[in-house]
């Protein structure tokens, strides 16, 4: 007779083993939910990575450019936008997520749903970026800088040519990092409704007592975090030519 | 070809201002190497980066190749930097690119097309000896490798200057070698002018015409390499060569600046009568020609005459007891 493992185990009865296989066996049944969950957290957060990346390279670029001995050193500039940057990343997300409700009804038209939690998400991510961005800009080798300078480049061109390429390996660290910061946001935004694999969590999990959705769910997120790291791993290993 | 007349230049530190340059007149021949050493804070490397205004000095001129660049900003200033090649003492190389996107750089940048540069590109690097390293990245590289894609980039729009910041200071001594014997030749093909900034006098020595000698923000003495050495007190000519340690307090050193073709030592011996007794000497090479030393012990009664003599046939005469 052909038996399962997870039969056996079921027959010799209930403990800590007997949880596994009620939870292998009711897989198949969560996972219609778990996959629509998946792909409104990966929309989430696809997009708000998006709009941080638009946002947070120029501005992690300013903060750079900007600043004492840089390519256009503005000290006002400079100031203003690292006092707002510091302002986005003291606020906690969830904080920042309830403050921002109003923008995202005006920008969205709803506070709920995937969509709508974009808009947190990519206020919360942005300036977390541009300190990212900004710190491995500093990386960067001035004396490259300097020599782009004495061969007559222009500045927009150091910044296109030189530093950018020469931080790149950074750079895509610095994005694997906010990605892996956002699926744990998308996660949080999840507690106001948002969607996504943290709302399958506080749904069926919290609230309806269903820890198998629980367990789905951590299981799922720790499988994402996992493949986006080591596939930015990878990236930076390729391009790194130090 | 380089003409900066009265460079000064001051930092402005928190609390304290630092005179980087204090009235620095400098004038570089075309086809001149021309080598400023000293002590590092001496404000070599300001001199250096205000020939191609990577800083801007206070007060003051700086003329490249009839060119007045402290007249231009903007668009003609980084025009005109174009035309002025330099090396760097950590080569700074893009890690990103490799040694051909690196040469092809400055090409790129002002724009000169994918064929043409590609084409430029490859004479450059025949032209340092890296044609088989087009491909490799930086880090691939040795020191000297290194400096040599340096080389060849500072060369890729055809200037007529070039600048060397302390190029081979992060080089062992066989590469240093190399390197200045590079630099030397692309002189001789290409007719560039040099000006190096070193902390070597080995430098000075080996490839440079003309040297001053900085302390303070200010030259402390500058001029063609063989007549100061002919000079008496000369600075310059006392660091090229230290005074040997060799017998007692009437031991002279004498110095043959250019080749020199009288029998200056039996002529001595015969008109003031005096004992020569020759302790040691060689001949080394500056700025391309021989230049000769000999510790001599000089005896007899007319012993300040015939130092005086030798003096006036154009040897310089240190005694080593004073």
């Amino acid at each position: 007779m052909n038996t399962l493992p997870a039969d056996l185990l079921l027959a010799a009865g209930a403990g800590p083993v007997g949880a596994v296989t009620d939870f292998l066996r009711e897989w198949p049944n969560m996972w219609p939910d778990l996959w629509l969950s998946t792909l409104d957290t990966v929309y989430m957060v696809v997009w708000a990575t998006l709009v941080s990346l638009l946002v947070g390279l120029p501005l992690g670029v300013l903060l750079v450019t900007t600043d004492k001995g840089g390519l256009t050193p503005a000290p006002a500039v400079r100031a203003v936008l690292g006092a707002i940057v510091n302002i986005g990343r003291s606020l906690p997300f969830i904080v920042l997520m309830v403050a921002v409700l109003s923008l995202t009804r005006f920008l969205v038209g709803t506070t709920l749903g995937p969509t709508a939690a974009i808009v947190p998400l990519s206020i919360g991510a942005i300036p977390f970026f541009a300190r990212l961005v900004e710190t491995a800009l500093r990386e960067v080798d001035r004396g490259v800088i300097e020599a782009a300078h004495a061969m007559g480049t222009r500045r927009a061109t150091i910044v296109g040519k030189v530093m950018l390429p020469e931080a790149l390996p950074g750079l895509i660290a610095s994005l694997v990092m906010t990605v892996v910061t956002l699926i744990s946001y998308s996660a949080m935004a999840g507690a106001i409704g948002g969607g996504g694999l943290g709302d399958l969590a506080i749904r069926e999990g919290y609230q309806r007592f269903n820890d198998h959705y629980l367990w789905a769910t951590v299981i799922l997120l720790v499988v994402i975090v996992q493949a986006v790291q080591s596939l930015g791993d990878l990236l930076v290993r390729r391009l790194s030519r130090r | 070809m380089i003409d900066a007349v009265g460079l000064h230049k001051v930092y402005r530190l928190k609390k304290s201002r630092v005179a980087a340059l204090r009235g620095v007149d400098l004038r570089v021949e075309p086809g001149e190497i021309f080598g400023v050493v000293g002590q590092s804070g001496a404000g070599k490397s300001t001199l250096l980066r205000s020939v191609n205004l990577l800083e801007r000095p206070d007060t003051g001129t700086v003329t490249v190749d009839g060119e007045e660049l402290t007249a231009l900003r903007g668009a003609r200033l980084r025009a005109a930097r174009r035309g002025i090649g330099m090396v760097h003492q950590h080569f700074a190389l893009l890690s990103s690119r490799t040694v051909a996107g690196n040469v092809g750089f400055p090409l790129e940048v002002s724009g000169v097309g994918r064929a043409e540069r590609r084409a430029r590109v490859g004479e450059l690097l025949e032209l340092v000896g890296l044609a088989d390293k087009a491909r490799a990245y930086p880090s691939q590289l040795s020191g000297g490798q290194k400096q040599r894609v340096g080389i060849a980039r500072a060369l890729a729009s055809r200037p007529k200057v070039l600048l060397s910041d302390e190029a081979t200071s992060a080089l062992d001594p066989a590469t240093t070698d190399s390197i200045l014997s590079l630099l030397r030749r692309l002189r001789d093909e290409l007719g560039l002018t040099i000006l190096l900034i070193t902390h070597e006098m080995d430098v000075i020595k080996k490839i440079c015409d003309s040297a001053a000698i900085m302390e303070d923000g200010a030259f402390l003495e500058s001029g063609r390499v063989l007549d100061l050495i002919g000079t008496p007190g000369s600075l310059l000519a006392r660091s090229l060569f230290p005074l040997p340690e060799l017998g007692g307090s009437d031991t002279v050193v004498v110095t043959y600046p250019r080749s020199f073709d009288m029998p200056v030592m039996s002529e001595l011996t015969r008109r003031f009568d005096v004992d020569v007794n020759i302790l040691g000497g060689g001949v080394e090479q500056v700025a391309g020609q021989s230049v000769g030393r000999l510790g001599v012990a000089i005896r007899g009664d007319r012993r300040a005459e015939a130092l005086s003599y030798l003096s006036t046939s154009g040897l310089l005469v240190e005694e080593v007891g004073k």
